[in-house]
């Protein structure tokens, strides 16, 4: 037992339970549960805490902050002398507050569309067992790895002019235009955020609700309250941790929106990433970039910051229950048409497109049958040095996407347990924490720096990686190891929201019972926290396997000499004419979609050890 | 758990101990009686560079050497990169630089001259720049492309060239890519510049109102405007019979058919002036390794044998003369005698006037 863990157990028996009780152990939780107190001596212990707490924030000082700062202080300095005329032409020029403006309100709406027609399904998914669930929930990540450009075939080849929709609707109402216009609309930009986000939601906010008892709503159905004033009093503040984080991952996905910007909404609509592409990459401008890049950091740390100071407001400790307490099949005709709606509305929105860029796979051959554009993924008919033999893709994104996944939560959990702990408002008598003492008063920073890397222009950070790890010991710019710190990098913020609600959740007085009746913290953490955590870990595995999978903007910007990934893939086979091309990126999409399916599939499946499932 | 943190920890180090250094670098004398290690050249180019596995081959067998292709976005990207990482180069070759870029490459001082003995064999129209820092590989023009059934059903004759697009029998037939975020719709910009000049009765900008008038549909990239809006590389989804994309699509289209085809599906619109030529080059990197070796490398690339692999690689013409067509190209191929001209100098000085004017009046 090493002296943090050692602390904690006489913590545990001096302190008696109230508010600030409360909060004083939820401080020392992180080293409760921690599994890494070593049993040495306590100055090795002290070290090896510091040490493995500022994992996280090294890996973003060394692959996110430094590289940043060189490519903004070099593209500050053009010719030696620093200068911040890009600055003031952004303030000056009225498109760009117009770009600004544009970025922030379409992402609000975005957001508020998102989780508005999540939310029934994420309610859904947290009280009803029906047949095929995971599979429904498998198929709505899906579109999270799809590249910008399949999309947008997919919906032209359902909401274009001659789409599915248009054809039914004209032969429907006997029209002989087509009636839907989405193309290059609004419209069909905030259709997009949806369809790529909505699992975000449901993933989150589901997993959070699932845990929730539904007894505090039905008590309050039963002292009166009508079914929405019991949601939104009792059920609908219960949630706003999670609610609050997928929303926020939500807007920042959309708030750096890029490919379904310039794909889907045409050139009419630039958001700043769209604009920050453009001055590097056909302007060659790098100051306007570097200014445009700062803004867009600057508005996503200020976000943080003010959702990082809410969070810590609503979050609370509650009384979590076992799913096999909270779900149950629908019996009910009103249950059972909420949990058909939802999943029509699922089916309708994210799995219909799939299904068309599945079926024209399949048919867009005209002499070869169903299958010929996937058996020619296997052939290398022109003998090319930089042929991807489909197996080699599949392995090089999966083995990308493991390593991600192993990286991010590792850092992860670490960054989250880190954010876990309060200030130490009045809890003088506890011994405090060996490690780390000068955190607290960085720790309301801590939460928006962690989030940056979302916010952050793939081109700027691409360019930075490429001017900063240049030398050894950090001569990293060709490895490939780049490839999985970008990732990691853009995975972290996902896993860090999708855990941190349920370790704030987590009622500090279980784990003090536990330590009380003599369990190790190993085991208080085996057993108190894991089985509540695990399935946020496991969201959070998801989303990092996701991220990974799908990534096309950072890997491409990185160069790298072999290991094409997937998409990669894709968009060789897009970059050409010819009907062979076209169905090969068809027939690799629908690959990626198989491959990505059976991981959630299998990342649901995981259990760790023979810890009931919550 | 914690295996996952050790293995962490230990990755962590490893990877800032010994992060894989700069390519192996023998200079010294190989002994005579060991066989030399193999030498690496790096070439920094785009994403659609590409080459036979055999062509390749030969060239590592003959110079006992390994190239190191690095690919990093388009050809924007990575010049961008080659100029940042000036200090110290990524690589030693630069490739895939066009007439677009070319300027602001040379202006950047990071190529060497070369004069390679191949230049003999390319034609002096496509060597713009008389230092011989930036050697011409290869060229593609710019042209539009129609769907050949789509008119023969619609009882309409093909555009000729760029004006007929504006007449009202071609209303809303076109796609065009958006020059700002695009290189075929920034060289069809330059096109309509050089047909069109800036100043006289219809200049650029005016032909660009007449076309949006004429409901032209302006999208993101190449991929979208030939796989989702053009009639024929949609597969009949998208609803333009009219694309911007190269002469060698025609033939790739004949190359990448599911059957065999005695006719090319599409045709572009070669008449003088209505294309726009992109010449690619190819250039020494400052600061690079291997001098000797990197030269080998750049008359290997104006060489026969990978100038006769380029078509059905990157679908773009050889620069080196003597260099033999594949069928395909021989057969469907058209070559426009008279592609607009626009001076590179003149593009990178007005690049992005002609961009901001263009989207002033196509987009806004």
């Amino acid at each position: 037992m090493g002296g943090g863990g050692g602390a904690v157990r006489r913590g545990g028996k001096e302190r008696g339970s109230g508010g600030a009780g409360e909060r004083g152990s939820e401080r020392r939780f992180a080293i409760r549960h921690s599994p890494f107190s070593i049993p040495h001596s306590p100055s090795f212990s002290s070290f090896t805490h510091l040490l493995i707490y500022s994992l996280p924030l090294l890996f973003l000082l060394l692959f996110y902050f430094y590289p940043l700062a060189s490519i903004l202080s070099l593209s500050f300095t053009p010719g030696g002398h620093l200068s911040l005329e890009a600055l003031g032409k952004l303030f000056r020029t009225p498109y760009y507050l117009q770009t600004l403006w544009f970025t922030v309100w379409q992402a609000a709406l975005s957001t508020v569309l998102t989780v508005g027609l999540a939310l029934p399904g994420a309610y859904v998914f947290a009280r009803y067992d029906f047949p095929g669930k995971s599979l429904v929930q498998a198929l709505t990540t899906v579109p999270f790895v799809l590249p910008t450009i399949v999309v947008a075939l997919a919906f032209t080849a359902l909401l274009g002019p001659r789409g599915l929709a248009n054809l039914a609707l004209m032969r429907l109402l006997g029209l002989d235009r087509p009636p839907l216009d989405l193309q290059y609309t609004l419209a069909i930009i905030l259709l997009a955020h949806v369809f790529y986000n909505y699992t975000l939601v449901l993933r989150i906010v589901g997993t959070y609700w699932a845990n929730l008892d539904p007894q505090l709503e039905e008590a309050a159905r039963m002292l009166g309250a009508g079914r929405w004033r019991a949601f939104r009093e009792v059920t609908l503040p219960l949630l706003s941790p999670a609610i609050g984080a997928a929303a926020l991952l939500v807007f920042i996905f959309c708030f750096t929106s890029f490919g379904v910007i310039l794909v889907l909404g045409g050139p009419r609509f630039a958001t700043l990433e769209v604009e920050i592409y453009r001055q590097t990459i056909q302007y060659l401008d790098l100051p306007l970039a570097a200014a445009l890049s700062v803004v867009q950091i600057l508005f996503t740390f200020a976000l943080m910051a003010v959702y990082a100071r809410l969070q810590a407001r609503v979050a609370r400790p509650l009384e979590l229950r076992p799913r096999q307490v909270t779900q149950r099949r629908p019996r009910r005709p009103r249950e059972r048409l909420a949990v058909g709606a939802n999943a029509g509305l699922m089916l309708v929105l994210l799995v219909a497109p799939l299904v068309a860029l599945v079926a024209r796979s399949l048919t867009l051959s005209e002499t070869g049958g169903a299958l010929a554009f996937y058996r020619q993924l296997f052939e290398n008919p022109r003998g090319s040095a930089f042929y991807v033999a489909p197996v080699e893709a599949v392995r090089n994104s999966l083995g990308f996407a493991l390593a991600t996944v192993a990286l991010s939560l590792t850092l992860g959990l670490l960054a989250a347990a880190v954010l876990l702990r309060p200030a130490p408002a009045r809890a003088p008598s506890l011994p405090s924490l060996p490690s780390l003492p000068s955190l607290p008063s960085l720790r309301p920073l801590l939460d928006p720096l962690f989030m940056l890397p979302l916010g952050t222009s793939a081109v700027t950070l691409g360019l930075g990686y490429i001017v900063a790890l240049d030398r050894p010991p950090l001569n990293l710019r060709t490895s490939p190891l780049l490839v999985i710190l970008a990732h990691t990098l853009v995975a972290l913020p996902f896993v860090v929201r999708s855990v941190l609600p349920a370790l704030r959740s987590i009622n500090p007085r279980l784990r003090e019972a536990a330590a009380l009746l003599g369990a190790s913290p190993w085991r208080v953490w085996r057993e108190v926290d894991l089985p509540i955590v695990a399935r946020a870990v496991l969201v959070g595995a998801v989303f990092a396997f996701t991220v990974s999978m799908g990534e096309f903007g950072a890997t491409s910007l990185i160069a790298r000499p072999e290991r094409p990934t997937m998409p990669i893939a894709i968009y060789r086979f897009l970059g050409r004419p010819g009907v062979a091309n076209y169905g090969q990126a068809l027939a690799m999409s629908t690959l990626l979609m198989l491959v990505c399916t059976l991981g959630f599939l299998a990342i649901e499946r995981f259990r760790v050890g023979e810890v009931g499932e919550f | 758990m914690r295996r996952m943190v050790v293995l962490v920890v230990v990755g962590l180090v490893v990877l800032g101990g010994c992060g894989p250094g700069p390519a192996p670098a023998p200079t010294e004398a190989p002994t005579p009686t060991a066989p030399p290690a193999p030498r690496t050249v790096r070439l920094m180019t785009h994403d659609s560079f590409d080459v036979s596995e055999e062509v390749l081959a030969a060239f590592e067998a003959q110079h006992n050497a390994k190239v190191e292709v690095l690919q990093a976005g388009d050809a924007g990207v990575v010049l961008n990169q080659a100029i940042l990482s000036a200090d110290n180069p990524l690589a030693d070759v630069l490739y895939g630089v066009d007439n677009t870029l070319l300027s602001r490459a040379l202006k950047a001082g990071i190529l060497e001259p070369y004069a390679s003995p191949l230049l003999d064999e390319i034609p002096d129209a496509l060597e713009l720049d008389p230092q011989q820092r930036a050697l011409p590989v290869d060229y593609g023009d710019v042209c539009l492309n129609y769907d050949k059934g789509w008119f023969a059903g619609h009882d309409l004759p093909p555009p000729a060239n760029l004006e007929d697009l504006v007449k009202p029998e071609y209303r809303s037939l076109t796609v065009v890519e958006n020059p700002a975020t695009s290189s075929p719709g920034l060289a069809f910009l330059l096109a309509t510049v050089g047909h069109f000049s800036e100043t006289g009765a219809t200049t650029y900008l005016d032909y660009w109102a007449d076309l949006r008038k004429n409901d032209v549909l302006v999208v993101d990239g190449w991929e979208d405007a030939y796989y989702g809006q053009f009639t024929y590389g949609s597969g009949g989804e998208g609803d333009r019979p009219i694309v911007v994309s190269y002469a060698s699509s025609p033939p790739a289209e004949v190359y990448f058919a599911e059957r065999p085809l005695e006719e090319a599906p599409t045709a572009a619109v070669v008449s003088d002036g209505s294309c726009f030529r992109q010449i690619e080059f190819v250039g020494i990197l400052k600061g690079g390794q291997n001098r000797d070796l990197t030269e080998a490398w750049v008359d290997f690339m104006l060489d026969q044998a990978f100038q006769e692999d380029i078509p059905l690689h990157m679908f773009m013409f050889p620069a080196n003369q003597d260099a033999a067509l594949p069928d395909a190209f021989a057969r469907f191929a058209l070559v426009p005698a008279h592609p607009a001209e626009v001076d590179y100098t003149a593009i990178e000085t007005h690049r992005e006037a002609w961009i901001e004017a263009w989207a002033g009046v196509v987009v806004r």
